[in-house]
């Protein structure tokens, strides 16, 4: 993660956006390509597997249960955790999840801490605030190494610089890591990454990271990843620093069983990944001395609150919705202006921010349902968008918002269809205010105001001389029917 | 804490507001038992398929993939070290000194600093279980396979592998960790890998690039 | 069977030849097909879009028009899918007992039109002659709402005389999205161009769905650029005979 963060007061909408991101070609190429590989690589494990459908099931239904019985599984890991030489920390929001990990990192006697990707850390923009406490944050992660040493924003929750491709990698490796003779094979770039990053393992006395699940029944935390980083962060240094949002606890060891089929297959196409660690508290002789977790909410008791919208809290960040999105292919994530982008961040990221910020987001899709049929936890993301969608008009037509333009044409056209009478004066009134626009080829090729969005790249085939009931009753008459 | 003592209450207070008072964990725990549970959760093939299903999976990671009795074992280790030239290499605490075979040494993890396992050509462990379906070895810290260090940093590691402990399924392997949740467990599938550059999958960034595994069999193999 | 029309508000308006079609093809297979007076809309852009008050009226009317009909035929998936996966919400969201009980007992009898050829009546030849090179889009709410699967597919392989040509990612949404095609302009240009970059390449002289939504939009790029590649409604593929082999035309 870099400095550089999304500010949810400053981001552009989605609609301005996406319009500039369309314009590169190579990030367009780079997205259709990863998210190509990645949902080939899917389909291959999920097809194999008989018992898919029964286990995204399960995985609805844990994670269900777990939300009605939140403060229940918090407790019951916050003392498993503790009983086991844990910390627990809690906190009520970004802010005061931030300053605890900047007071826990000067207490741990470090100056600098390695990090294992986490979105959650970027959620709350740790490496700023750890910045501004003077401590370095050295991200480990090979994708999230090259954001931070190019300066640039996470795009993808699994694959974070799925926008670039090697050369422009290699770019950033010689620059930032003084390498001027590196080679261009993806192989060379990791091996340039593996010994860039050795050296901290074993000198950095403090690691940070966020988790996949936390264990109730044992006080346990697990994570899954591909390269090892994550195993070096988790058991080199002596403090361990651990930020979880709530929503990431899980019932019981068992509970595992579904997940750790659910996510690997939907996340990388993998029938596993290459590591999972799971520890409990303190290990005497093997990891890290102290062990701290930061239990934070940062708006997820909002959203829990929301009986429409809560289903949001099942997501168990595996990025299928991403892959598979039709708009996100084309827009790649920065244009979501948030660290979780695609359809999942299409729902979570305006919640997050409360729905003060980011209500283009709830627009940004054709609401064709791919997203849903992948989802491992079988969360209903068009219905969620949809719920959305009416929470934002609802905001914006409050007082005179009532009166913006779009809200306007919306009451217009609900006064057309309450009424047979009015709906056909409508369509004799269309025929009639369109007939200028239409070209001698029965063709309107420019319509003005908030249609105007159609004919910027589409025809539009001018009305029909006669509606299909005026045709039918027609037919009617002469026919005696 | 300050700021966490006065979070745990609002957060736990934010919960509540929606979800109500607790149910008592008898409750909670017969739901926990409700939730419905349709996929496999057992074998459905038998042992000797199970074993060529974890041979097939490792191969496919490029594991070098061997199987022998416990009377063939060390002369094993000591033809795959040769191969592999391996002259130094880290053992946990617990492994059977009548494994290891002359000509390379052995040295022993007793849970120091680092450096002398850094220093190190590869590791050589058992292993607590092994999945099948996914091509997956767990390691827990017991003794054969040590502390989480000791498999991480050496760039090489030679598992061994009971094949008594391979089962076919996640399920079935989260089953028999559960008496053993509670300790530091590693499931490694595959060498170190990503797939970060342009989705092209790549070996090794931290963690052993090279692994090989001996199935352990219980009659002559 | 007494066949009730719903046309929707924008086939009534942009496609009446689809609706012709429908009622050629029904007839033909020797049903009555009925047009209750008074419909309008079923209230999907303003739902999908946040205006769920003003959606709301248009249930009520839907049922006042449709309660006694044998059976509902819609020539729109996504009109279908509008009502399957938000009329039980929005009876309850409004709360009248007897509403929430005929909605109940409606759904069930309401069909988009292919599967009611094909799930309703087990039909795959419905006795049409189309002769023309054909792909087919899936639309969205078709395939995953209604999971009509092969059913449209089927129904085309019954007709006779057409060469039928796969369409590579037939699956993938075409960038309609009901209002997103204009609030989202851009974007939805940019999946229409992946959409008739794969219709091109099939070389059909048409491309056809369940959705005059989708071949709206998408036949506004063909023309748009001059491809000469239109598009069809299955209804009017299927009305298609030896004696008007163009099916209807608008």
């Amino acid at each position: 993660m870099s400095l550089i963060t999304f500010d949810p007061a400053r981001v552009p909408t989605f609609q301005v956006a996406a319009k500039d991101l369309l314009g590169d070609t190579q990030m367009r190429k780079n997205v259709r390509h990863a998210t190509d590989v990645i949902q080939n690589k899917r389909r291959i494990v999920v097809d194999e597997m008989p018992d898919w459908q029964e286990l995204r099931e399960s995985g609805r239904q844990i994670k269900q249960h777990t939300l009605k019985h939140l403060d229940h599984y918090l407790e019951q890991f916050e003392a498993n955790c503790t009983k086991a030489g844990g910390v627990v920390h809690w906190a009520c929001d970004a802010a005061e999840a931030r300053a605890i990990v900047v007071d826990l990192v000067r207490k741990s006697g470090s100056g600098e801490v390695i990090k294992i990707k986490s979105m959650t850390t970027e959620e709350i923009g740790l490496n700023t605030g750890l910045e501004a406490a003077g401590i370095k944050a050295y991200e480990t992660d090979l994708a999230e190494l090259i954001i931070q040493l190019g300066h640039d924003l996470p795009s993808h929750i699994v694959v974070p610089a799925l926008h670039k491709n090697r050369q422009q990698i290699r770019e950033i490796f010689k620059r930032e890591m003084n390498l001027p003779d590196l080679g261009e094979l993806p192989a060379d770039l990791a091996e340039a990454a593996r010994t860039f990053l050795r050296e901290k393992f074993l000198r950095v006395k403090t690691g940070v990271s966020g988790a996949n699940f936390l264990i109730a029944e044992t006080g346990g935390v697990c994570v899954t990843e591909s390269e090892g980083n994550g195993r070096m962060c988790l058991t080199l240094p002596e403090t361990l620093i651990t930020i979880a949002g709530i929503e990431k606890v899980i019932p019981r060891f068992r509970d595992l069983e579904v997940f750790l089929q659910l996510l690997p297959r939907s996340a990388t196409g993998e029938r596993m990944n290459p590591y999972n660690s799971i520890w409990t508290g303190v290990h005497p002789t093997d990891g890290p001395r102290a062990f701290h977790i930061v239990l934070m909410d940062n708006a997820r008791t909002k959203i829990l609150a929301d009986e429409e919208s809560r289903q949001t809290l099942y997501c168990i960040r595996c990025g299928a919705c991403q892959n598979t999105c039709p708009v996100y292919r084309q827009t790649g994530g920065h244009a979501y202006g948030s660290v979780y982008a695609g359809p999942i961040g299409a729902i979570l990221t305006p919640q997050l921010q409360d729905m003060h910020h980011g209500q283009s987001l709830p627009y940004a899709s054709s609401l064709c349902g791919a997203c849903y049929e992948v989802c491992p936890v079988k969360i209903n993301i068009p219905e969620v968008l949809i719920h959305l969608r009416h929470k934002v008009v609802e905001q914006d037509t409050q007082g005179f918002g009532a009166l913006n333009p779009e809200a306007m044409a919306m009451k217009a056209m609900a006064m057309l269809f309450t009424s047979e009478r009015r709906f056909r004066a409508a369509q004799r009134l269309g025929r009639i205010a369109e007939s200028p626009l239409v070209n001698k080829a029965g063709w309107v090729t420019w319509l003005p105001g908030l249609l105007g969005g159609w004919t910027q790249v589409r025809d539009l085939h001018e009305m029909p001389k006669q509606t299909f009931r005026e045709w039918f009753e027609q037919r009617g008459a002469n026919n005696g029917h | 804490m300050a700021i966490s003592a006065e979070a745990r209450a609002e957060v736990l207070r934010r919960i509540r507001a929606v979800t109500g008072v607790a149910a008592d964990a008898v409750t909670i725990d017969a739901e926990w038992s409700a939730i419905r549970r349709e996929y496999r959760r057992a074998a459905t093939v038998d042992h000797g398929a199970i074993l060529h299903l974890l041979e097939d999976r490792l191969r496919d990671y490029d594991a070098g993939v061997y199987r022998t009795s416990l009377a063939g074992l060390r002369d094993l280790i000591g033809r795959i070290l040769r191969e592999r030239g391996k002259q130094t290499m880290a053992v946990p605490e617990g492994i059977p000194g009548d494994w290891l075979p002359a000509g390379v040494l052995f040295v022993e993890d007793h849970r120091g600093a680092v450096d002398a396992i850094d220093s190190c050509e590869g590791v050589l462990t058992s292993a607590t279980l092994a999945i099948a379906e996914t091509g997956t070895i767990v390691l827990q810290d017991a003794p054969g396979q040590g502390r989480r260090a000791v498999t991480l940093l050496p760039d090489y590691h030679l598992c061994v592998v009971d094949s008594s402990t391979i089962v076919q399924s996640v399920p079935e392997a989260m089953a028999l960790l559960q008496p053993t949740a509670h300790k530091a467990t590693t499931f490694f599938s595959g060498p170190s890998a990503t797939a970060d550059i342009e989705m092209t999958r790549i070996k090794g960034v931290h963690g052993p690039r090279f692994v090989d595994v001996i199935l352990l069999l219980s009659e002559p193999g | 069977m007494r066949v009730s029309l719903f046309i929707t508000c924008y086939n009534d308006t942009l496609f009446p030849a689809t609706g012709k079609a429908v009622v050629q093809v029904l007839e033909r297979l020797g049903h009555t097909v009925v047009f209750p007076a008074g419909q309008t809309c079923c209230g999907q852009m303003h739902w999908n879009t946040g205006y769920q008050e003003e959606a709301l009226p248009l249930l009520p009317r839907f049922v006042a028009q449709f309660k006694d009909a044998e059976a509902v035929v819609i020539p729109s998936s996504s009109c279908v899918a509008m009502m399957r996966e938000h009329y039980v919400k929005m009876a309850q969201r409004i709360g009248d007992a007897q509403l929430i009980a005929d909605v109940a007992s409606l759904l069930p009898r309401v069909w988009e039109f292919s599967e009611f050829l094909t799930k309703k009546l087990g039909l795959e030849d419905v006795g049409a002659y189309f002769p023309h090179r054909v792909t087919y889009h899936a639309s969205c709410h078709g395939l995953r709402s209604l999971g009509l699967g092969d059913g449209p597919a089927k129904l085309l392989r019954g007709v006779h005389g057409i060469q039928l040509v796969e369409l590579k990612g037939l699956e993938q949404c075409c960038g309609f999205g009901g209002t997103f095609a204009v609030k989202n302009a851009e974007v939805s240009s940019a999946m229409l161009g992946e959409k008739v970059q794969a219709i091109l390449n099939t070389q059909a002289e048409l491309c056809t769905a369940c959705d005059n939504s989708c071949l709206m939009h998408i036949e506004g790029a063909l023309h748009r650029q001059r491809t000469g590649v239109r598009t069809m409604h299955l209804a009017e593929i299927l009305a298609g005979s030896e004696s008007g082999s163009e099916g209807t035309t608008t």
